[in-house]
């Protein structure tokens, strides 16, 4: 006797046809809202000049993170403006600082509120496992028929996958605050709120900013694997050398997708270092 | 009417506490408890703490200090009890209510200071007031004020970070007192510090304290702190309270072997100053006596060598029976050149250190190096060995 297979595949594809028919109408608005959106933002970073944004990119590097960091900002940034990168760049950086800030604004409150109700984190702990080890690629299907092919669509399936990290660091920065130092804030009669604003969050400042230098660091890997779905960008560059068998151009977008990746990384691992927390431990 | 009043107060740590409770009323052992999972806090006890006491509490490890302390303002919530302020219990408070007991009437000092480490030592001092939504000049005002008090006024822009632990504490104290509070609560508070900084922090407690009359209840595993602290001292053991007194009582009364053994380590010679075993001086001379007048006085008393003041009280020094007899009959008119040092410690100086001196009797001297006693050989050595401790320690109570 065989025992039939459980028809997953089926369950999930019937239900993600359901919800197309009933909501796509919503979603594809949305999308080309959003769309509407990126495409101004990129437009604008575009309007700059290259050199004032290089210059501009490295001026702030330069602020956060010291000098090795500024000149190597400036020297990466000219690099891909030569090989001639700097649309495809610029689309790139719009669609991880957008995704980034998404996934920022939703990971970190639903961290917070993991951290305070236990009853929450029974449910979003797992669900965050799932959600980052579930192989990045298969976001990229269901996405289509919501937000249609496009940045939004990519969008999407970069905020699914780089959330994880800032719910979870979210909430263990919480957890990890010293059981003393809760203490003392109950001692004098603080509230919960209280005990969260002027205690915990401060102190768990530097984990919820690794959380976010992570959440970053996938966005960006997404972004390029996106391009798969239509956004544009370095990883369209790497997507378009893929198929015409260009080695040496996927090179260079690979190079200008590492250039990006450690500029974004140094930075944001600047700021949570120089977070007053931090500097006192 | 008492600051603080518990009532056949019990805590029990595990699953289903209550039956815990029941199963201790029952008259079952602390081990069978365990084999069920259940852990004793604290134990049926009844206290009453009086307005401006300082209550010391003390006890091995475990034996339920920490608990019982976080069951006065709630922390822990007890299994069952009371635990009355100026008679509201506690226990019974909604959780705004008792925020705002925990507001208005604890301050509370940790034994790893717990300051936020990210605020300097103004912005920790005002974190009670900052609780209490008191406005931030104010705030500052009041905080500036307590920083004052414990002696770190220079310090206020510093992170806590900066600062040496015994310095921490006094920010935790500063803290502490910020807020006005009738209590303070402090859970071994100085273990952390080293001991000259500890001694230092408990003397300026006990300045503190003359001052500001507080009910303190202080918890420590030192015997000389709690001597030194407490008004009463509490001893517990497995959760329950096994004697409460004054630390005469405890002393010279324990109330079984636990208590004894915990006497029995009493260190004497640190607790004791030289205060409480000096004699006042039994005859007295002044330079301007001449050396028939100082031996006459020698004579009358029976002694081999007499102090020797100017007119402010001030001590000179000491003159032996020998020079004087000697200087009488080479017909000398003064003392001023037969007068040799004599060593001298202060009221205050802990009888471990008078011990290192080789030469007897020693002169106590106050601040102003006014005579006020001698301290001799034997009555150093009765001291040491136990037989005077409770007696001159209920003297220096008096006295202090
Ligand atoms: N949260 C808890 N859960 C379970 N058991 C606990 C808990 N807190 C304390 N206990 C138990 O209660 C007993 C009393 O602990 P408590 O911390 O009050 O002792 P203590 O006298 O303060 O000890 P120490 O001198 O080590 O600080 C101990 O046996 C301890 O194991
Ligand atoms: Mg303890």
């Amino acid at each position: 006797m065989s025992i039939p297979a459980i028809p997953l595949a089926r369950g999930v594809e019937a239900a993600i046809e359901y919800l197309t028919l009933h909501f796509a109408f919503l979603t594809k608005a949305l999308s080309r809202l959003v769309e509407t959106g990126v495409d101004a933002l990129v437009d604008a970073m575009l309007w700059l000049p290259p050199w004032l944004f290089i210059a501009a990119l490295s001026g702030l590097a330069w602020k956060l993170a010291g000098r090795r960091i500024a000149v190597f900002a400036a020297a990466g940034l000219l690099l891909v403006w030569n090989l001639g990168l700097w649309a495809p760049m610029v689309s790139t950086l719009a669609l991880v600082l957008i995704a980034t800030l998404v996934a920022v604004s939703i990971g970190m409150p639903l961290g917070v509120l993991a951290a305070v109700f236990p009853g929450v984190k029974r449910v979003v702990a797992p669900a965050l496992d799932f959600m980052q080890t579930m192989p990045a690629f298969v976001y990229l299907i269901p996405a289509i028929p919501f937000f249609g092919l496009g940045p939004v669509s990519a969008i999407v399936s970069t905020v699914i996958f780089a959330m994880p990290p800032a719910t979870r660091l979210t909430y263990l920065g919480i957890e990890q605050t010293p059981a003393e130092l809760v203490e003392a804030a109950d001692a004098f009669g603080a509230t919960r709120a209280q005990k969260l604003f002027k205690i915990q969050l401060p102190l768990a400042r530097p984990t919820i900013m690794a959380g976010v230098n992570q959440t970053i660091m996938l966005s960006l890997s997404m972004v390029v694997i996106a391009a798969m779905i239509g956004a544009k960008g370095l990883g369209g560059e790497v997507w378009k050398a893929i198929q015409r068998f260009e080695p040496g151009k996927g090179f260079e977008a690979g190079v200008g997708v590492v250039i990006v990746a450690i500029i974004l990384d140094r930075i944001t691992q600047a700021v949570a270092r120089k977070s007053p927390a931090a500097q006192t431990r | 009417m008492s600051a603080i009043e518990v009532k056949h107060l019990y805590k029990v740590f595990g699953p289903n506490p209550r039956r815990g409770v029941e199963l201790l009323e029952q008259g079952q052992s602390k081990q069978a408890l365990l084999e069920r999972g259940l852990a004793i806090g604290v134990r049926d006890a009844s206290l009453r703490v009086e307005a401006g006491e300082f209550l010391v509490v003390m006890g091995l490890s475990g034996s339920g200090k920490s608990t019982l302390l976080r069951c006065l303002n709630r922390l822990i919530a007890p299994t069952c009890g009371e635990v009355f302020l100026d008679g509201v219990d506690i226990t019974r408070l909604s959780d705004k209510a008792l925020r705002e007991v925990r507001m208005r009437k604890f301050g509370m000092v940790f034994q790893h200071f717990a300051l936020l480490p990210h605020r300097t030592v103004l912005e920790n001092a005002a974190f009670g007031l900052e609780l209490q939504r008191v406005d931030p000049a104010e705030r500052s005002r009041r905080a500036a004020e307590a920083l004052e008090l414990v002696g770190l006024s220079g310090w206020a822009g510093s992170l806590p970070g900066e600062l040496s632990g015994g310095m921490q504490q006094r920010v935790g104290l500063a803290r502490a007192l910020a807020v006005n509070p009738d209590i303070l609560l402090m859970d071994e508070a100085f273990s952390a510090l080293d001991p000259l900084i500890r001694r230092d922090m408990q003397e300026e407690l006990l300045g503190l304290q003359s001052r500001m009359r507080k009910t303190i209840v202080f918890i420590t595993h030192d015997l000389d702190e709690a001597l030194l602290l407490g008004d009463r001292i509490v001893i517990m053991k497995d959760g329950q309270i096994v004697q409460v007194g004054a630390p005469e009582t405890i002393l010279t009364q324990p109330a079984d072997d636990y208590v004894a053994r915990f006497v029995e380590k009493v260190d004497v010679s640190k607790v004791l100053t030289a205060e409480a075993v000096m004699h006042k001086a039994s005859s007295i001379t002044w330079p301007k006596d001449g050396p028939k007048a100082a031996l006459h006085k020698m004579r009358e008393v029976g002694i081999s060598g007499i102090m020797v003041r100017d007119r402010d009280q001030r001590l000179l020094g000491v003159i032996s029976a020998e020079d004087a007899a000697r200087a009488l009959d080479a017909h000398v008119e003064t003392l001023e050149g037969l007068i040799r040092p004599v060593p001298s410690v202060r009221l205050e100086t802990p009888l471990a250190e008078i011990f290192g001196i080789a030469q007897f009797p020693v002169a106590v001297v106050d601040e102003e190096r006014r005579l006020r006693g001698l301290v001799v050989r034997g009555a150093l050595l009765a001291a040491l060995a136990g037989n005077r401790a409770p007696e001159r320690a209920a003297e220096l109570r008096e006295a202090a």
